[in-house]
């Protein structure tokens, strides 16, 4: 396990490597001159040439490319043209915001769409598993980013039952200590602010979680399925033991390696609907930081919130990938 | 060489017989699939829109009056008109034309060039088989709707570079499929056969090899459609995609959504045709994995 751990990190590095030179290059790629694109067609020669000498591009391609490479091994993630503040100081609350967004969805995916997989399987056939199957269909078919708006035009402008934007309430803000809000204001004591950042939280993170909780609800009940049609299952059925510890301790224990593979695979749709989610619902995550960087063209912003993203994705995986040797002892690497 | 010239076209003819049952056979279990067909029905539904638009929309795709802003829907105008008094009818007629143009378009492309490396990195292996598989693993590393935008802020906003966008982002879904199915059918005995008879590399590779390998590449195409038209509206929605005045459904959404609460049917109806389009996509698609391919269920 530690040496497959160890081979695995390895791999990761031209993987990273591969990713820095993708997003090293957008800003390099624009057609034309950077400087111009980014300043637009009124500007100034001296503009434009201080800004060529600000973002580095004057130096040949390989020279800036190990600046970038050495800047990022020690944390440095650029500047941003906007603010002129480090990416690195004003990135994490961002991050941080996304990451609460990001973890509450795929929570309740989880939650809602491994149970509805294991009905619809345990009670294959019935109206559950139909209503469900079809419910799941449409779920992978609908963009996130009009069930986001229409949420919002139901729950929030119509029927006045959830905030339509935000993270808090902003008139009493709690003290910002992790910027994950959830525990900030359980460290503030503050549980009135606690249930807002809830009521803030359902809206953006149900429209967040519809996609990855509908296909794994598919995947599990064709997992599920399987399992369950296997001699085992039969042998412990026949002892007369409760279907529930028959479903949900040796079914769902053989039946969770698919599972947890499109679980990993979801992160990323899900770091991926984020910008789209926040766009919609004001989340000041790290979708709308790119989002907004992309309106002024703020390339460093853009460049390494990408990277950010990107990067996280497939740490995710990595250890989905490890998570997989634990749970199925069967299964080995060389 | 007539011999070997007669055996090559034995080998291609046999093939092509055995080649003719499995489609025909996933032809009729197709037909059998109620919501497969449905599915196909939709699809079929949204082309017939997109082809004949012109003459279905009762306005014109630009037409203003602005008289008439933000009206809900009527007899004259079935989904309401818009801020700029544009009927949303007839919009979301041509936004078909957009989004399956973008859709089909996109994944042609994808399948040409994923094909293409899938194909080269499979048959040839060693050093390009690792350089095209690690390109692929960068690629796939990347969340595809960032991956997107990060090429459009290289290229700038315009449906014609989201539809680049798009397609290149899916190259390495095609790429992989292709180039483990090349793996598989090189060890098969009618390719050492073709190889026997001194067949060349590029008449095995797409007369034999494509050919064993088009059932899932048509299968991921159908529903990498589906996935197209929801990332088109995606950038659109951004906008990043289409540009005004252009009737695409995802800046149709974006430009309505202001309007909400005075005309929610602004955002209902062009949303409702992407969710209606993309589920033809994805019905058509399940039904013909199992038909076609049913190992790939899983």
């Amino acid at each position: 396990m530690l040496t497959y751990t160890i081979r695995r990190l390895l791999m990761l590095i031209p993987v990273l490597f591969g990713m820095t030179i993708v997003v090293f290059f957008i800003i390099r790629a624009i057609p034309g001159d950077p400087a111009q694109v980014i300043l637009g067609q009124q500007a100034t020669k001296e503009a434009m040439a201080q800004l060529t000498e600000k973002l580095g591009l004057n130096d040949p391609w390989y020279v800036q490319f190990f600046h970038y490479v050495k800047g990022l091994l020690s944390g440095d993630l650029g500047e941003s043209l906007r603010s002129s503040a480090p990416i690195k100081d004003e990135i994490w609350p961002y991050l941080a915001a996304t990451l609460e967004l990001s973890l509450v969805a795929m929570l309740i995916a989880i939650f809602i769409g491994v149970n509805a997989g294991i009905i619809s399987a345990w009670f294959q056939n019935s109206w559950f598993d139909y209503t469900a199957m079809i419910l799941a269909l449409i779920g992978i078919s609908i963009p996130v980013f009009w069930l986001g708006l229409m949420e919002q035009w139901a729950f929030s402008l119509e029927l006045g039952w959830l905030p339509s934007t935000g993270r808090e309430n902003v008139r009493d803000p709690v003290e910002v200590v992790t910027n994950l809000y959830l525990i900030d204001t359980l460290i503030a004591g503050r549980f009135d602010q606690f249930g807002e950042v809830i009521r803030h939280l359902i809206l953006p993170s149900l429209a967040l979680a519809t996609i990855p909780m509908a296909i794994i609800a598919r995947i599990t009940r064709s997992s599920m399925l399987e399992v369950m049609r296997s001699d085992y299952i039969r042998t412990a059925r026949a002892k007369g033991m409760r279907m529930f510890f028959v479903v949900y301790k040796h079914s769902l224990k053989n039946a969770v390696i698919p599972v947890l593979t499109v679980i990993g695979l979801q992160v990323g749709l899900l770091l991926g609907g984020a910008i789209l989610t926040e766009t919609i619902f004001g989340w000041p995550g790290i979708g709308r930081y790119i989002y907004e960087a992309i309106g002024f063209r703020d390339y460093p912003v853009i460049q390494s919130g990408i990277l950010i993203i990107a990067t996280i994705f497939i740490l995710i995986n990595l250890v989905v990938d490890l998570l997989y040797v634990a749970i199925d002892p069967r299964i080995k690497y060389n | 060489m007539p011999v070997l010239a007669k055996r090559e076209n034995e080998i291609d003819q046999l093939q092509q017989e055995e080649a003719s049952s499995p489609w025909r056979e996933g032809w009729k279990s197709f037909k059998k699939n109620k919501v497969a067909l449905i599915g196909a029905g939709i699809v079929l539904f949204f082309v017939i829109i997109a082809i004949f638009a012109p003459l279905l929309a009762p306005y014109g795709v630009n037409d203003q009056e602005l008289s008439i802003r933000n009206t809900p829907p009527s007899f004259e105008h079935w989904f309401g008109t818009d801020d700029f008094g544009r009927d949303i009818f007839s919009r979301v007629l041509y936004g078909a034309r957009i989004s399956l143009w973008v859709g089909l378009v996109s994944v042609a492309g994808s399948v040409i060039l994923g094909c293409f490396l899938g194909i080269i990195a499979g048959y040839y292996g060693r050093w390009i088989d690792t350089l095209i598989s690690r390109i692929f693993d960068i690629m796939l590393a990347f969340p595809s709707i960032l991956l997107a935008i990060a090429v459009v802020a290289v290229l700038g906003p315009s449906l014609q570079n989201a539809l680049i966008a798009i397609a290149i982002i899916n190259i390495p879904n095609f790429g992989r499929l292709i180039r483990s199915k090349v793996l598989s059918v090189k060890q098969e005995e009618y390719i050492m056969a073709a190889r026997a008879v001194g067949m060349s590399d590029g008449r095995i590779l797409f007369h034999h090899v494509l050919p064993n390998s088009s059932a899932p590449i048509i299968v991921q195409a159908t529903l990498a459609i589906a996935t197209a038209i929801i990332e088109a509206a995606a950038l659109g929605f951004l906008g990043m995609g289409a540009q005004p005045p252009q009737a695409e459904w995802g800046k149709m959404l974006a430009d309505s959504r202001q309007y909400i609460i005075q005309a929610p049917w602004t955002v209902l109806f062009p949303g409702l045709a992407i969710m209606l389009t993309v589920l033809g996509f994805n019905l058509m698609g399940d039904g013909l994995r199992d038909a076609l391919d049913p190992k790939m269920k899983n």
